[in-house]
């Protein structure tokens, strides 16, 4: 379940709203789930709601992992 | 769009898929259940299951709260749409779901009822203050990830002082419907379903965390790995829990690392608990009465529930008796093996909730994979012909 | 080929209209003074043609030896007013689209309008300049019309439906059942642009976005493909409601074929993948209305697609898969990804998910 996407906040609006970005697209959302929120962080938004902050150093950690999968068998691969 | 496209890049899918060929032991088959509706959707949109070699099969679990909802709730959502003074707010998800005696809220609406589609419960909100001679109900479903979005629309509600504005609560909860799963006796019972492993909830576990994840796999000794929502996290999870097979563990892995951490979202586990309560039980479409598995209102908070204040008495109503979905929620059975798929059951004209939410096992199947029925079914004649030539 | 109306024709003359303030009400459809009275200032100020002027029932012109093609359709698009066009252009390019599908040279349209009682004036003088703007760019004059006011709450502001009649050139026999296995499957442009704008107007879906409706009239595009390659083409849809995977789906039911495509070939603007990510859509399944879908034959699909390319309307033009034979005429995607999955029909209404 849960369509969930991860988006950039641009602005941040009174009554712990903001306004976040997807590739030129805005929307206005509530941060109201979440804490610390600065210009520029990525949050996953959910039904109009930021969820959780997402972490730069995690996903590069996690594409790394993803490179580190790939190449297995890479000397193996036709 | 970063932080989505970098995991749904083809190449690298390619190179898992070949990770993942090389690591199977080809004498064992490995049946994982991915029990997010979210998961179900990306397999069958991005075609995962081409890229999987031939013994690691995914059986689509029940991670679908519009699937679960009993029909009964959308009688009782119905009938409170029907009511003048009321105006029913729901995500867009529910229009279609088949009640009984082939209503829905979408036809409810066709013939007059004030039925309006949200995007946020913000939204709810919104037009209960701005139109305070109606009552505002908002049809609530939704697992862990849905639900602290309800309790922040009842805490504004309270905030703005408004008597207008009311939920109609359906969240339910994900340990209770996997420990379920787990628990149903075909799944105990060998030779019938066997799971290996569970692919984690994306976003769920986003606000629970992982740490309720362990009693499972300690429990039932299975591995459970929870998984990002893009393909390749997918993948990337399938390779984790192919790992823990063959190497015997059962842990709890987290391959969704850049948003899920142990603890979870306490700020929203909080608001959660100040609002809502565990009921004893509640119906499950397909998987029956499971204890501790959903939510309700909290005392203090009667006054916004619904089911109170409009004395919703729910009448449980009966699934077409030929519908398969409660065997499909629990793996016990795939879409082609029902007699109603693709015949009388379609998305068009959907007969159980499998079929409704493009989540739903058949809607996903019959929207994006049907023709893999076809092609096995050509394969398997083919192969008869062959034999029966030689 | 075109009978010119005669010349000299006195205008009746009527008081002016309080366009600033005033609103439709029921004697505007009533047949008397007052409905003279909205369509001399109105309608006849905003398609300004000598066919209008003469304040006949109908228009006469000559009838071309050859094929005809007509076409009708009926716009009731809600909002009327959205970025990058309105309910009037809309319904001037759509119909001009319609006959230029088959490869005709639109003629003539027609235009009859049901008016909410209520509707503003200033609102109705915006859509009708804005057919007239269309009309005149596209070459094709609205010569024929009709006006009728129905009670407040019958009608969203405004419907307009149409009839349009164009010229096929001979020996030119396109349709959705002549595709054949082997034919290229091209696109003129971007999919998804003109539902996502419409959407980002609805209320309670509110996004904030750049992107604007491909409303356009195709048909000098489509001159300029049936000129180079006429007898290499199969046929030309328009994929509106339902977006490309409705479209699709007609050919191969009609030709009783299968098509595969490929997902990367397929040209989306980011803004619009973002959308549809956001609200959980397909933009295979969003409509568009300035692009068309055109099944050649193979040897053809590179020339065709220069000619499309050279034309503004096409720049994006990109060829995205082939016809196969399939006796379940299923429409087969390989995704971005590499797996498989099949393009089906929108099933109901496309509505947001949460899930």
């Amino acid at each position: 379940m849960c369509l969930a996407i991860p988006v950039q906040v641009t602005e941040l609006l009174d009554d712990d709203m903001a306004r976040v970005t997807l590739d030129g697209v805005s929307k206005v959302i509530s941060l109201a789930l979440v804490e610390d929120v600065r210009i520029g962080d990525y949050v996953i938004l959910h039904v109009g709601y930021a969820l959780n902050k997402l972490d730069p150093g995690e996903a590069g950690k996690t594409l790394a992992l993803l490179d580190e999968a790939a190449r297995v068998t890479e000397g193996a691969r036709p | 769009m970063k932080y989505v496209d970098e995991y749904r890049d083809g190449k690298l899918a390619r190179a898992i898929a070949a990770t993942i060929a090389a690591e199977v032991r080809p004498e064992l088959s490995y049946r994982f259940m991915e029990f997010c509706g979210g998961h179900t959707h990306a397999i069958s949109r991005y075609g995962i299951e081409d890229l999987l070699p031939a013994n690691v099969r995914m059986i689509h679990g029940p991670g679908c709260p519009v699937c679960v909802l009993p029909v009964g709730r959308i009688d009782d959502a119905i009938k409170l749409a029907r009511r003048r003074d009321i105006t029913l707010c729901t995500y867009g998800d529910l229009m279609r779901v088949p009640g009984s005696q082939g209503s829905s809220l979408l036809k409810a609406k066709a013939a007059g009822a004030d039925i309006r589609m949200v995007y946020s419960t913000l939204d709810a909100v919104r037009i209960a203050q701005a139109e305070p001679g109606r009552n505002v109900v908002f049809f609530a479903i939704g697992f862990e990830t849905t639900t602290p979005p309800t309790a922040m629309a009842i805490l504004a509600a309270q905030k703005k002082g408004l008597s207008n504005f009311f939920i109609f609560c359906n969240h339910v909860l994900t340990p209770a419907a996997i420990q379920n799963i787990l628990e149903s006796p075909d799944v105990r019972a060998l030779g019938n379903v066997r799971i290996d492993g569970f692919v984690g909830p994306a976003h769920v576990s986003t606000v629970i965390g992982t740490r309720p994840y362990h009693a499972f796999a300690e429990e039932f000794e299975k591995p459970v790995v929870i998984a990002g929502f893009e393909p390749l996290d997918v993948m990337q999870a399938i390779l984790m829990l192919v790992r823990q097979v063959n190497s015997g563990r059962h842990e709890v892995e987290n391959q969704y690392i850049r948003a899920v951490t142990v603890d979870g979202n306490l700020k929203a586990q909080d608001f959660v608990a100040q609002v809502f309560e565990p009921r004893d039980s509640f119906e499950w479409r397909g998987l029956g009465m499971v204890p501790n598995s959903a939510l309700r209102l909290r005392e203090a908070y009667a006054r916004y529930d619904a089911e109170k204040v409009f004395a919703i008495e729910t009448v449980q109503a009966e699934d077409n008796p030929a519908c398969e979905c409660g065997a499909i929620l629990r793996g016990v059975k795939k879409p082609a093996d029902c007699k109603l798929f693709g015949t009388l059951c379609t998305p068009e004209t959907p007969m159980g909730s499998c079929m409704v939410s493009s989540e739903g096992s058949c809607a996903a199947h019959w929207t994006y994979g049907r023709f893999r029925d076809y092609a096995r079914q050509e394969t398997q004649r083919h192969e008869f012909e062959q034999k029966a030539a030689s | 080929m075109n009978a010119n109306p005669k010349p000299g024709v006195a205008r009746l003359k009527f008081r002016k209209l309080d366009i600033m303030n005033g609103r439709v009400d029921l004697s505007h459809g009533s047949g008397g003074r007052a409905m003279a009275q909205l369509i001399a200032g109105i309608f006849h100020e905003a398609f300004a043609n000598e066919w209008l002027a003469q304040g006949n029932d109908q228009s006469v012109f000559g009838v071309p030896a050859g094929r005809m093609a007509m076409t009708t359709d009926a716009y009731v698009v809600s909002p009327l007013f959205f970025p990058g066009g309105d309910i009037g252009s809309l319904s001037v390019h759509g119909t001009i689209n319609d006959l230029a599908m088959s490869g005709a040279r639109p003629l003539y349209l027609s235009a009859s309008f049901i008016l909410e009682e209520g509707f503003p004036l200033a609102d109705l003088q915006r859509v009708a300049q804005s057919m007239g703007e269309a009309s005149r760019a596209a070459g094709v004059p609205v010569i024929t019309g009709d006006t009728k006011v129905v009670e407040r709450g019958k009608a969203d502001g405004v419907f307009i439906s149409t009839a349009g009649v164009g010229l096929v050139p001979a020996g030119l026999d396109l349709s959705g059942d002549r595709a054949r296995p082997g034919d290229a499957v091209i696109v003129s442009g971007s999919m998804g642009d003109h539902g996502v704008a419409i959407m980002s107007c609805r209320q309670n879906l509110e996004f904030e976005t750049r992107i604007i409706s491909d409303s356009a009239a195709l048909h000098e595009l489509t001159a300029a493909m049936v000129e180079a390659c006429g007898p290499s083409l199969r046929l030309m849809r328009d994929p509106t409601r339902g977006g490309l995977a409705a479209t699709l789906n007609e050919i191969a039911q009609q030709s009783q074929a299968g098509i595969r495509i490929e997902e990367s070939a397929i040209p989306v603007k980011p803004e619009v993948a973002a959308a549809c990510e956001l609200l959980g859509l397909d933009p295979l399944h969003v409509a568009n209305e300035g692009k068309l879908v055109v099944f050649a034959a193979p040897e053809a699909a590179q020339k065709l697609l220069a000619v499309m390319r050279a034309h503004p309307l096409g720049r994006d033009a990109a060829i995205i898969g082939s016809v196969v034979e399939d006796s379940h005429h299923f429409v087969q995607m390989t995704t971005g990804f590499g797996g498989g999955r099949i393009v089906d029909w929108l099933s109901g209404e496309q509505l947001p998910r949460i899930c």
